[in-house]
């Protein structure tokens, strides 16, 4: 289980507090999943990055009884002067688990051949976020976060996350985040609307998505 | 892998574990992996510190209140300058620049400070043993008198500047400042630190202005560590662990604080 209670996030800028999210309450059981769009802004990251436990919540509580992942396929957790095999074992060790069965995995699914023994800051953006999906899949988790992860990368790279993410790990929970509402009519079978702070939730996906396509056609309240 | 859902007492220290190992493996690759040559560089810059400011004060002539060997004297200063303030200096941007780290939920701030001041110790320390080694093998200097006096203020300046890098680590999350006003700092109190004198050699009211900077007593006491009777020293290490030790608990304090309020 997975739940946000009464969550609020501020951040401070110079024209005084900000605040990003404003009582947001999500509870997620093993095994199902959400989507949650928003529009440019609406606060999806800070969301991602306070459930990951990246940052706390200002107030509120979040609880986690399942293995709740970093945010998938996300590259800034790496160490770029390190190869990636480096940050492979990095990331096990961080975990608790033992690097080396994963190598296999992380070889075939990057196909980074000699690159894998170089340092990550001479991979491309799509090495990169090869690297990053493959180590996010070669850790054990029961609920995966995903912050548009899936948009970029070729369509190669698109499939075999599919069957990744979406075949073999079907029986996971995950949290998907992304402004593009037809990705969560894709996959997810619940959706909510991250809208001036608060989180709505709705009946069905398809009532999500038409209130997020009204909200996109009035300009927003608050500027970034 | 445990859910980190309230882990009981053993199971946080398992997680602490395996994290300080994570970042203590990486940071060394980072650091003295592949193509520089860290490792070689922990001992080679206060090396060539040392022999310069041996050679200018012998060129210089300056007697040093009378007897005192200069390399003995350039050895035990700046290593303790080094013990003291590169933990300070690497954690006092430490939690920003290992800041995309801490999306990884087991890795917490203490960690990174943790592993970086484990690091300079230990860089500090090898540092000192292997140049003291090298000098008295080719006998440029004399070995410790006492060497449980040494360790004792060797010890004693770790613990000095741990604690001074963990509120400064925890400080720089709440202002930029910390980390502006270090650097000048650092080069303020390298003078007044005991690196390049005795408390001894100064007029009273001197030494007992001086002897306010804890760091002061821990070289004294090392440098009676190392020359025993030749030199009269002014310490009180009570002093310098009450300090320590308020040090230490404001500093964990300040991390817990800026663990709460860390922004990417």
């Amino acid at each position: 289980m997975l739940s946000l209670e009464n969550v609020s996030k501020f951040y401070d800028t110079r024209w005084g507090r900000h605040r990003v999210l404003n009582h947001v309450s999500l509870r997620l059981e093993r095994g199902e999943n959400i989507g949650i769009v928003g529009r440019n802004g609406a606060g999806k990251s800070t969301m991602i990055r306070l459930i990951a436990g990246a940052e706390r919540p200002t107030s509120g509580r979040i609880r986690r009884t399942m293995r709740v992942s970093w945010p998938l396929a996300f590259g800034g957790a790496f160490n770029t002067h390190l190869t990636g095999l480096d940050n492979l074992k990095f990331v096990a060790r961080v975990y608790g688990v033992d690097y080396r069965p994963l190598i296999p995995f992380v070889e075939d699914f990057t196909e980074l051949g000699e690159f894998f023994h170089e340092p990550v800051q001479h991979y491309s953006a799509g090495m990169m976020t090869r690297l990053a999906f493959a180590l996010s899949m070669a850790i054990e988790f029961d609920c995966f976060l995903i912050d548009e992860a899936l948009v970029v990368g070729d369509k190669r790279f698109h499939d075999r996350c599919h069957v990744e993410l979406f075949e073999k790990r079907r029986n996971r929970a995950f949290i998907l985040v992304t402004h593009d509402s037809n990705v969560i009519k894709l996959y997810c079978k619940r959706a909510a609307v991250l809208h001036e702070g608060r989180l709505l939730d709705f009946e069905t996906v398809d009532a999500a998505y038409d209130f997020y396509e009204e909200t996109l056609r009035v300009k927003p309240e608050v500027q970034e | 892998m445990q859910v980190d859902e309230s882990p009981t007492f053993l199971q946080s220290l398992s997680i602490q574990r395996r994290v300080l190992h994570a970042l203590l493996m990486r940071e060394l690759v980072t650091r003295f992996g592949r193509e520089n040559l860290g490792l070689l560089w922990v001992v080679g810059e206060p090396m060539l510190f040392t022999l310069g400011v041996a050679t200018l004060w012998s060129l210089a002539g300056i007697s040093h209140g009378g007897h005192l060997p200069v390399i003995a004297f350039a050895v035990t200063g700046y290593s303790s300058v080094l013990m003291w303030r590169n933990s300070a200096t690497k954690c006092a941007d430490g939690i920003r620049s290992n800041q995309n780290l801490l999306y990884h939920r087991a890795v917490q701030p203490i960690d990174v400070l943790l592993t970086r001041i484990a690091l300079e110790v230990a860089g500090a320390t090898g540092s000192f043993i292997i140049l003291s080694s090298f000098f008295v093998f080719i006998d440029w200097m004399k070995p410790p008198v006492d060497p449980t006096q040494v360790l004792e203020g060797w010890l004693m300046l770790a613990w000095f500047g741990g604690s001074l890098a963990l509120l400064l680590g925890g400080g720089c999350a709440f202002s930029d400042l910390v980390h502006r006003l270090w650097h000048p700092t650092a080069y303020l109190l390298f003078p007044l630190s005991g690196a390049a004198f005795m408390v001894d050699w100064l007029p009273a009211k001197f030494q007992q202005a001086v002897l306010l900077l804890p760091m002061v007593h821990g070289v004294e006491l090392l440098r009676q560590g190392f020359f025993g009777a030749a030199v009269r020293t002014h310490y009180d290490i009570g002093y310098m662990a009450s300090f320590c030790a308020v040090l230490t608990l404001s500093g964990l304090y300040v991390v817990r604080e800026a663990t709460r309020r860390i922004d990417f």
